[in-house]
């Protein structure tokens, strides 16, 4: 019939349309309530400092997202985040008592770009799964700390006056850890969208045979995002220790999960191919914003990690379901 | 005859969506009797088959076996009514020993053993795990787990295949001997030597339909080989064909020289060569070889013997980087395998120009945008879906994948059947391109499982047989009949005595009888 074709399309449809064109939109929105859940719970408590304090905390788990977004176009995922972002800070804290902050800058991205290398190599030229690749080289490093700690157990440990200010400093009412985050954050959309490399990592996610064909050496593009990756982590590390200021030998592990998470929630596809760095950035902020809205809820730990998993859980079947056709 | 078929299908049909793979196909098999099934690529063989062991069911028709209406509705159900397939593919579980494998499908032990013995393996450990047993002894071994159970009709699909010539001989020998015994095989095999020395009848298909069962007798070949083309109308080769003629004919260095190419036991001693400006096709049937020479040639598989010459320097690929740096592209037959299924169509055409290290920075976005235009246009991709590949259909993808390599303008692109399931006016359109091509000085090696596609494109047809070379010849010197010939390993016509399997006492096709 010919009628049938000026019906119109539903609203619901249309909306879930217009959704998946732009898969940020639904994600905002869910800010957005949470925020609001936020404000009604605590009447006044979203103002211009709770901002700032929510920016400030979601930045380092944004930035370790971004290394799990990156792996993951790839069909990866780069559990050693953690613990390279523990052995900067940790190296960084205690070598700037006895060196010149460059030279313990350094020292503190040493471990990260070994640490990459290796994972790079193993998957890339070995081709040992990702995940275990990760973990075995987390596990590794975790170690070393250990040892180193016992080397410098005497000499102290000190967070460098830069770092304080960067990780908690706040300059009319932004705080300075945006001055890292935003050129970073900037660079790793770039490069996904408007580089050689970025394009590479989408192809190799979604077809690998495609791109050997191409010519595309697999060994070169995963060594380089996994040191990239570590990279990122072990600066994230150094911004971290500025934010918390309490060196620890577990500082950066609370924080790998949840960044895989908020790429997850952010629509980057675990299994390579599909996803986006805006995205992550918004999934770290609602992860952050959420675990406000559960501490103010009062509940014990235990009810609240469970409400904790069951809603990133929800939320990215609900997301995938929104953005998905068919 | 008065006995009765043991199976006897009639009427047939089978169609995936809009395409029929079978329209209506008959087949009736004695007691007693080895039977030849053949049929061109495409022709529906293996659906029938697939159909007849309960792989897929059919949309119509009536198969009767031992004169009673069965329904097969699965592999089980084909084995209760007593029909048993081998198929190309070893079909034990790697991971287990031989007598698991045995213990899972229920076969007696004993009379398995007593085959493998007759089929000429005398020291088989059923301990061994499948995974560490040779290829050809496992297919003996699934050829022996079927006949252990004593099945009334035995399918063997290409049984022979892979096997060293002695073993085969004994799994010829057995399977005459079954024949013997009042049961009966339907053999699939594109050899001719061997259906000439097994069988006593042979069912012919063509496009979905079977189109005549003959006895076996001598020089039956010719009537086979009709059978299977049918009466085609010749059709007019393609106009920008004649534009190119003269470039093709020029005498020209050789842009390829492939010497002695071996590649494991798949190709063996293999030489030719590519000039510019020249379309070469490659005839072959499905698994002579073909596959592992253009992955050579891409340099996906390191040849282990030969040289490959690319404008009179010898190369050695160990990465497709290496054959593209030398302006060789590879356009597989899978599309899947080519393209990066959920990028876009700009994204998937750009993508060998991001390969190289160098080229990982900032993309210029302007250029990139004019030379995969140009790409799109000149093999005018339908770009309505073009956010993500896999919305396209299968002649644009197709297109995808070789605009690929106009944009990056390769001088040399092996095309492995780049036609197979698209549309025929997107058919029309790459034999244009692929002449435009040779027109503009590009050498171009294809190989395509439609014969009449040879004499459209080719200036030169490069037949390959059971992993050898056994004959070249311009395009103008074979019709279709000389091709299917030529495929099936027989002689061309009267004045070509090379094609060395054409000579059945040859010792490479191990079936003297």
């Amino acid at each position: 019939m010919s009628t049938s074709a000026i019906t119109p399309v539903p609203l619901g449809r249309r909306l879930k349309r217009f959704m998946a064109d732009r898969p940020l939109v639904p994600l905002i929105i869910l800010l957005v309530i949470l925020v609001v859940i936020l404000q009604i719970l605590r009447p006044g408590i979203v103002n211009e400092r709770w901002i700032a304090n929510t920016i400030k905390f979601a930045i380092p788990l944004a930035i370790l997202a971004g290394c799990q977004t990156m792996t993951m176009l790839t069909g990866g995922i780069d559990l050693s985040v953690g613990t390279v972002a523990t052995m900067s800070a940790f190296i960084m804290a205690t070598q700037i008592v006895s060196q010149d902050p460059a030279v313990a800058f350094l020292l503190a991205m040493m471990p990260a770009v070994l640490i990459g290398l290796v994972n790079g190599i193993g998957v890339g030229v070995f081709r040992v799964h990702p995940l275990i690749m990760t973990l075995g080289t987390s596990l590794i490093g975790t170690g070393c700390l250990q040892v180193y700690q016992r080397t410098v157990i005497a000499s102290g440990a000190k967070i460098p006056d830069f770092l304080a200010w960067l990780g908690t400093g706040v300059t009319y009412g932004f705080p300075n850890a945006l001055l890292l985050f935003v050129p970073l954050a900037a660079l790793i959309v770039f490069t996904l969208a408007r580089t050689g490399f970025g394009r590479l990592l989408y192809a190799v996610g979604d077809n690998e045979r495609a791109t050997r064909l191409s010519g595309v050496q697999y060994w070169q593009v995963i060594t380089a995002l996994y040191v990239t990756s570590s990279m990122l982590a072990g600066i994230t590390g150094l911004l971290y220790i500025g934010l918390i200021k309490a060196p620890s030998l577990s500082l950066a592990e609370p924080l790998v999960l949840p960044s895989v998470a908020a790429a997850v929630i952010g629509g980057t596809s675990i299994f390579g191919g599909r996803g986006g760095y805006t995205g992550t950035i918004i999934g770290a902020l609602i992860l952050t914003v959420l675990t406000t809205l559960l501490t103010i809820l009062q509940m014990p730990e235990g009810a609240r990690r469970i409400l904790f998993g069951l809603i990133v859980l929800f939320v990215t079947a609900a997301y995938l379901r929104i953005v998905e056709e068919r | 005859m008065t006995t009765s078929p043991l199976l006897d299908a009639t009427g047939v049909a089978k169609n995936y969506g809009a395409v029929a793979a079978l329209r209506n196909a008959s087949l009736s098999v004695l007691p007693g009797e080895v039977h030849a099934l053949m049929g061109a690529n495409g022709a529906g063989k293996s659906t029938l088959v697939k159909i007849l062991t309960g792989a897929i069911s059919a949309n119509a028709g009536r198969i009767l076996i031992r004169g009673e209406a069965r329904d097969i509705r699965s592999p089980a159900a084909a084995r209760r009514a007593g029909l048993l397939p081998v198929y190309q593919e070893p079909s034990l579980i790697p991971d287990l020993d031989v007598l698991s494998n045995l213990r899972l499908t229920g076969t007696p032990v004993e009379p398995f053993r007593a085959w493998v013995r007759e089929l000429g393996i005398a020291d088989l450990d059923l301990r061994d795990s499948a995974r560490d047993i040779p290829l050809a002894v496992l297919r003996v071994l699934d050829l022996a787990r079927a006949l252990a159970v004593e099945p009334d009709v035995l399918l063997l699909d290409e049984m022979t295949a892979a096997l060293p010539a002695n073993l085969a001989e004994k799994v010829l020998e057995v399977v005459r001997r079954q024949g013997d015994a009042g049961r009966a095989v339907i053999f699939i095999s594109h050899r001719f030597v061997e259906i000439a020395a097994l069988c006593d009848r042979a069912t012919v298909l063509r496009d979905g339909e079977t189109v005549g069962v003959v006895d076996i007798v001598p020089g039956v070949e010719e009537e086979i080989v009709e059978l299977m083309l049918g009466t085609r109308i010749e059709k007019a080769k393609v106009a920008a064909r004649s534009v190119s003629e003269k470039a093709a004919s020029a005498p020209a260095r050789p842009r390829i020289t492939v010497k002695n190419l071996r590649v494991g036991i798949k190709l063996s001693d293999v030489s030719f060569d590519l000039a510019d400006g020249e379309v070469a096709g490659v005839v072959a049937l499905e698994g002579q070889g073909q596959d592992e020479l253009f992955a050579a040639l891409a340099g996906s598989i390191r040849p282990s013997g030969g040289t490959i010459e690319v404008d009179g320097q010898a190369v050695k690929f160990s990465h497709p980087i290496d054959a593209i740096r030398s302006g060789i592209a590879y356009v597989p037959g899978d599309r899947s395998e080519a393209l990066a299924m959920q990028r876009s169509v700009r994204e998937n055409i750009a993508l060998p120009f991001s390969a190289a290290l160098r080229n990982w920075g900032p993309i210029h976005m302007r250029k990139e945008r004019a030379t995969v235009q140009s790409a799109i246009q000149r093999l005018q991709i339908d770009t309505r879906a073009q956010g993500e590949v896999q919305r396209l259909s299968g002649g644009n993808q197709q297109k995808v994948t070789i605009a690929r390599w106009i944009a990056a303008d390769a001088r040399t692109i092996l095309c492995f059947d780049p036609t197979r399931g698209i549309d025929v006016g997107t058919k029309q359109e790459i034999y244009k391109l692929l002449r435009e091509l040779a027109g503009h000085g590009k050498s171009v090696l294809f190989y395509t499982s439609e014969l009449e596609e040879v004499q459209r494109v080719c200036d030169r047809v490069i037949v390959i047989f059971g992993g050898r070379l056994v004959d070249i010849f311009r395009v103008e010197e074979a019709d279709e009949s000389a091709l299917m010939r030529a495929a099936y390993g027989l002689p061309r016509g009267a004045k070509a005595d090379i094609g060395i399997l054409a000579d059945p006492q040859s010792p490479s096709s191990g079936t003297t009888p």
